[in-house]
């Protein structure tokens, strides 16, 4: 990728610079390139629609780990309103790869959660690449523990390659705290509506991926393993990742098939960093109506059904008693 | 300061030695070959490559005697170490079958390879037995099974498991003996088991009665991260690789060396992790010791 483009997007965005070139021309020097400017937009929607609406597992993970998609502050920002930021896991540090507060949707007074990814080298070093550590897990746990003793539903924006793996992270029991976040949120007598944004990078996605709804962005992924480290277990090269990302059903569409989530929450053609407001009023609208829905449930209600709905989640098949004894007889093949 | 001597002192004789090319680069001093174990009599220990002879490693609980390594203990020799009888155990959902939900591509071949080639249908066996005559529900993740990792059906049976203690009102020991974290084949579906796991416990947890976590050689990723740290009591066996993230993955991340000891039981207890570290002939009065505790 060069300056934010991908090589398999070059021809279009070199089309839509033509473009851009043309119309400021037109502008400066009153020259009437319209006709031109037509012919080119028609070729430039004709490669859009090329391009984008066939995108393979592999391009989506890119267009979810896009420098200049959207990150969960941002989302927070064009959705919400009175966003008051909180800090602190009130017991090792504030861990700044993960974000929350409270804040207005739509006049409802909500938690938000999610972790953050740097916008620039400087803000990915402060964030850690938003890779949180379990404090940032405590933390987020304690503001959606917060948001139940205050009725508030609470939304958790799901953006990060994983849950940091490092020797302190280690230390203070990264897989404890990813159990405990999973159980306690489990059980919130609140509303919980979960949005994979970017990247779902397995336990450190699921840790704050437990909800009533969970839905997903179009180019977002979701999975037990990274393509790359994936391919790394399969066969020793990291370069076979978008093999991987295939093998691996990661996309939105595998996973509303697989019953893991709810509702994919379409992006502009071209990722959502092509048109953020625009991203940002869809995930608005599919997020304020499944609240709205669950909102009217009461809790123990909302809770028999989350129970119900992570107790049918997998595939397998029962097998009878005579296929059993041709199993073990050797005489059919398991 | 060099003298004009220095300058006519004659070459000093060398001998060549020609280094052995192996694939990989020059190869070492020749290390110690291996020692080829003829199958199922001998065992080396990969603590201090002592050669064991095999019946007498199974009578010391597959312990080394020289420097206490312990060994991989298949599911079925564990429930014969920790209850009273083998005879008595009953077992639970034997029949819930793995599928191949993605279509991963070899996952059948592999998984029937792993069936003909361990006797077991699943990575974990689950069901009812006695424990110094306690009536205990028990599930045992094999290791040789896929790394004792949690698919659908470990999943699926966990959950059974704990579900079926609670009607019941028997206490549950798991033990995860070589949880590989999430079975990568089963891709996002293992994920969840996860949560289905965490959320079979805490259901479990509300009929009072204990569940008892032991973690044993390895007990990483998915399976860490969920059932195995919501035990009342978390036992681990010394030695034993415990964590979330693998420790090669550590290591790359942080670009340098691990600290010796990062990652095992002895870390685990030191940070707070787990309740006590149990050498494998004392897992039997320990988890006694607990039942016995918790006795109505």
């Amino acid at each position: 990728m060069v300056n934010g483009v991908f090589e398999w997007e070059r021809p279009l965005v070199e089309l839509e610079n033509r473009i851009r070139e043309l119309q400021a021309f037109t502008k400066e020097k009153g020259i009437d390139f319209s006709q031109e400017i037509a012919t080119l937009e028609r070729k430039a929607d004709r490669l859009r629609a090329e391009i984008f609406s066939n995108l393979t597992p592999w391009q989506r993970v890119q267009l979810a780990r896009h420098p200049r998609r959207p990150t969960t502050l941002d989302y927070i920002g064009m959705i919400c309103t009175d966003f008051l930021e909180l800090s602190g896991d009130r017991c090792v540090r504030n861990d700044e790869a993960m974000v929350g507060g409270v804040a207005l949707l739509d006049g409802i007074p909500i938690t938000v959660v999610g972790p953050q990814k740097g916008r620039d080298t400087k803000e990915n070093i402060r964030r850690n690449f938003g890779l949180p550590h379990p404090e940032g897990y405590r933390k987020a746990l304690r503001l959606m523990v917060q948001a139940e003793k205050f009725g508030r539903p609470i939304l958790s924006l799901i953006d990060v390659v994983g849950a940091y793996p490092g020797i302190e992270a280690e230390q203070r029991g990264q897989g404890v705290v990813i159990a405990e976040n999973i159980r306690r949120m489990s059980f919130l007598r609140v509303p919980v509506v979960c949005v994979i944004t970017g990247e779902g990078g397995s336990g450190g996605a699921l840790a704050i991926g437990v909800g009533d709804r969970v839905l997903m962005m179009e180019n977002a992924w979701y999975s037990v393993i990274s393509p790359e480290m994936c391919a790394e277990i399969l066969w020793k090269d990291t370069g076979r990742a978008p093999e991987a990302a295939g093998v691996l059903k990661l996309g939105a569409r595998d996973l509303l098939e697989l019953g893991v989530i709810d509702e994919i929450i379409p992006e502009p053609l071209g990722g959502a960093h092509r048109d953020r407001e625009e991203v940002a009023r869809r995930l608005k609208e599919a997020v304020l109506r499944h609240l709205r829905e669950l909102m009217a449930l009461d809790p123990d209600e909302l809770l028999d059904r989350r129970l119900k709905k992570y107790r049918a989640m997998g595939r397998l098949q029962e097998q009878t008693a005579e296929r059993l004894e041709a199993i073990r007889s050797g005489q059919a093949e398991a | 300061m060099a003298t004009l001597k220095d300058l006519f002192r004659t070459k000093p004789k060398y001998v060549t030695v020609k280094p052995v090319q192996g694939e990989a680069g020059p190869v070492r001093p020749p290390a110690p070959k291996p020692k080829e174990v003829p199958d199922g009599l001998w065992a080396k220990c990969p603590g201090c490559q002592s050669i064991l002879y095999q019946r007498e490693l199974s009578k010391n609980l597959h312990v080394c005697s020289r420097c206490g390594h312990h060994f991989h203990v298949g599911a079925m020799e564990r429930l014969a170490q920790i209850l009273d009888s083998v005879e008595t155990f009953e077992e639970w959902d034997g029949e819930v079958a793995t599928v191949n939900p993605l279509g991963f591509p070899g996952y059948e071949e592999k998984l029937a390879r792993t069936q003909e080639k361990t006797g077991l249908r699943e990575a974990i066996v689950t069901g009812v037995g006695r424990l110094e005559n306690y009536p205990v529900a028990v599930g045992i993740l094999d290791f040789a099974f896929f790394s004792g990792s949690m698919g659908s059906v470990v999943g699926e049976k966990l959950a059974r498991l704990f579900e079926r203690a609670a009607e019941r009102c028997l206490p549950v020991i798991v033990v995860s003996g070589g949880g590989g974290g999430a079975r990568m084949q089963e891709g996002i579906l293992s994920l969840m088991q996860m949560a289905k796991t965490c959320q079979a416990v805490e259901r479990f947890g509300r009929s009072g009665r204990p569940y008892v976590s032991v973690l044993t050689n390895p007990t990483m990723g998915g399976v860490y991260a969920s059932f195995a740290s919501l035990g009342d009591y978390i036992l681990a066996e010394p030695g034993a690789l415990i964590g979330f993230a693998g420790p090669r993955i550590v290591e790359r991340t942080i670009r340098q060396p691990l600290p010796s000891g990062f990652q095992t039981s002895e870390f685990a207890l030191k940070h707070g992790m787990i309740d006590r570290i149990v050498q494998r002939k004392e897992l039997r009065p320990v988890l006694a010791q607990i039942l016995r505790l918790h006795a109505r």
